[in-house]
């Protein structure tokens, strides 16, 4: 099942956007801009956008330390996103999250979570609710290799199961958590393949190939709103910057490793797809499509740098709801 | 007005919430039979044996518009569930900016007296109470039990009840109308002059015994309960230290950075209420061991009414 070409187009510029979004997060944080850390989405833009792209304004996901490209995918405000990295008033937390505590419950995005495994229980609770609401609504819980070997992905997916809970668990399986390999903490190397002992489908799909990603989805997607419950997606990708952005963070991956896989990017994958195979894309377009894209995240990071920094008072706000220092 | 138990108000006050506000439901691993029949299943949830997950699961669906009640029955199992009481459901909120708020309410049963040793006699109250973003409340009575579980149900943040494990058969009068005790607000259980005595769930039905005791020995002892751990209602419990000019606070959990010494620091921080005391602030607490199983062992642990009446008399001998 082929996207048609307008939507194969607005894939390839959310892509890009967080690819920019991405290089730009990178390049301020090196420059003190941003402060604390920044995970970058790089090389699985593929898996976040093909995800949402299959889903409804509706419907929830629940992201990770990782956020920045779910949170664009989802249709999140760049310059909310950026002013939130700078620490800004304006941010979407008003500078208390940062860059892995983004959250729009307007747009159904939970938040991103510094807990490894933490955002699991979460989407499931959404996905709770949106069973209980009777709405069709169907809820995405994001998560990496090392959180698929929490206890909460396991309890997770025997609840949803279970219950036939309105789920999609998506394993952005890029090979690492942090610094550790998967293959030295993996009893098996396929995570999908835990789905049986859960009774619930199982789908391996090359992760940077972005229709595959969205066909996948999409299947899961109707699935879940047919009441038939969740499906486990692992999507096999890979990080090509090193865990953190933190000019100390180790690099254990060899460099030919990380090489073989720049050959596989998903945005010339799509670029190729579109021009060659569909003539849906010219050389023209899609440079421009870049540089109205660069332009975008350069007006992100204006307002983000015209934006006030909170009053330090406001430290004390919001600690409970309905109560204002 | 109707006598039920402390354990029956916490169910009618969960049932009569479910009545009238229809996002609320129960997370539990073992379902109770009244509920269950009123409600059904869908909204008296029997979990699997998840603790971490269904509770990260409230926070989700608290997050998506619903009121969940999380019952781990003791907090012994809620310790299963760190994760997503401490750093979720305590601080998203704060931490994203306050765009959604995420009305939970978990209920753990705490203290001894049940001889069931150290893993199922704990009272970490305090564990909880420097947890910003959480609201700890811990009813000593049927009444409290009851005004105070419905208030944290409609509470808009995440609630911790701690509820008393002593008290569970304790009778009382509890009206069948609709009420709620506020959050954050102690309520003074017995007025008196010489002394105040802050006692904290069982405790407050300790002190009291003790009181009468004193009583006798021409000592009038005032007892306060705090109800609400955080925030803790300084203002009662300093007023009434002003008026007695000392204090002694009776806990069933250890002292160690415990609710008691929280309760200290606020009467003697403040400069008038300093001022007013006649000798020094006192405890009465259990020892600082994990709960021994053999009933000789387990009361020497605890504190009781004896205890605290020699409390009394010692503060009110020292000067
Ligand atoms: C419970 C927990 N343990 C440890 C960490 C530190 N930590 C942050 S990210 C990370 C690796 C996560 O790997 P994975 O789930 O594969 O996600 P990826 O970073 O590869 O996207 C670790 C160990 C954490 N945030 N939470
Ligand atoms: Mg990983």
């Amino acid at each position: 099942m082929h996207p048609s070409p307008e939507m194969q187009r607005e894939m390839l510029r959310q892509m890009n956007t967080i690819r920019r979004f991405e290089e730009r997060a990178t390049q301020d944080y090196l420059a003190g801009d941003i402060f604390g850390v920044v995970h970058s989405y790089i090389g699985e833009e593929a898996v976040a956008v093909g995800v949402c792209s299959a889903l409804e304004d509706g419907d929830q996901i629940v992201s990770t330390h990782r956020g920045h490209g779910h949170c664009i995918a989802k249709g999140a405000d760049l310059d909310r996103m950026m002013a939130e990295l700078y620490g800004r008033e304006t941010g979407y937390c008003k500078g208390k999250g940062g860059s892995m505590h983004i959250a729009d419950f307007d747009i159904g995005m939970l938040g991103a979570n510094g807990i490894v495994g933490g955002g699991i229980p979460i989407a499931t609770g959404a996905g709770l609710a949106a069973q209980m609401d009777g709405k069709g609504r169907v809820a995405v819980s994001f998560f990496g290799d090392g959180a698929s070997n929490a206890g909460s992905f396991h309890e997770s997916l025997n609840i949803a199961a279970t219950w036939k809970l309105p789920m999609l668990y998506v394993c952005e399986n890029n090979r690492y958590a942090a610094n550790t390999a998967a293959a030295a903490t993996h009893a098996q190397e396929d995570v999908a393949t835990r789905a049986l002992g859960y009774d619930m489908p199982g789908v391996i799909v090359d992760g940077n190939d972005i229709s595959a990603v969205y066909d996948a989805a999409t299947t899961a997607v109707a699935r879940a709103r047919a009441g038939e419950g969740p499906t486990l997606i692992e999507c096999k990708t890979y990080r090509w910057g090193r865990h953190t952005e933190r000019p100390s963070q180790a690099e254990p991956r060899p460099a030919n490793e990380v090489e073989e896989w720049k050959t596989r990017d998903p945005i010339p994958r799509l670029v190729e797809a579109l021009k060659e195979q569909q003539g849906q894309l010219t050389d023209e377009e899609w440079e421009e499509m870049d540089r109205e894209i660069l332009a975008r995240i350069s007006s992100a990071v204006a307002y983000a740098k015209a934006s006030a920094f909170p009053k330090p008072e406001a430290a004390l706000d919001d600690v409970f709801s309905g109560e204002v220092a | 007005m109707p006598k039920i138990t402390y354990s029956d108000a916490g169910t009618a006050a969960l049932a009569e919430e479910m009545r009238r506000d229809p996002t609320v439901f129960e997370f539990c691993t073992d379902a109770t039979e009244s509920l269950l029949d009123e409600f059904g299943p869908v909204r008296i949830r029997t979990t699997p044996i998840t603790e971490n997950t269904f509770t990260g699961m409230a926070v989700g669906a608290a997050g998506s518009g619903y009121r969940p009640v999380v019952n781990w029955r003791q907090v012994t199992f809620g310790f299963v569930a760190m994760d997503p009481i401490v750093n979720q459901a305590c601080k998203i909120h704060y931490m994203f900016g306050g765009q959604q708020k995420f009305p939970i309410t978990f209920r753990a049963a705490v203290g001894g007296g049940t001889k069931l040793a150290a893993q199922h006699s704990q009272s970490p109250y305090s564990m909880f109470m420097n947890l910003a973003g959480l609201k700890v409340i811990l009813p000593s009575t049927p009444y409290d039990m009851k005004g105070l579980l419905k208030a944290a149900i409609r509470d808009d943040n995440p609630v911790m009840s701690f509820e008393s494990n002593r008290l569970m058969g304790l009778e009382g009068e509890v009206p069948d109308e609709d009420y709620v005790v506020p959050i954050g607000k102690a309520d003074i259980k017995r007025e008196g002059i010489d002394i105040t005595v802050v006692g904290i769930a069982w405790m407050v039905q300790e002190a009291l015994a003790a009181a009468e005791t004193m009583d006798k020995e021409g000592v009038s002892v005032e007892v306060v309960d705090p109800r609400t751990l955080a925030p803790m209602d300084g203002d009662t419990i300093r007023a009434s230290v002003r008026k007695t000019g000392r204090l002694l606070v009776a806990d069933e959990a250890g002292p160690t950075a415990g609710a008691s010494a929280e309760i200290i620091s606020l009467a003697t921080e403040d400069p008038e209420t300093f001022k007013a005391m006649k000798a020094p602030a006192h405890r009465v607490c259990a020892l600082d061991t994990p709960i021994p199983y053999s009933p000789v062992l387990e009361d020497h642990v605890f504190p009781n009414r004896e205890r605290i009446a020699e409390g009394i008399r010692a503060v009110l001998s020292a000067r």
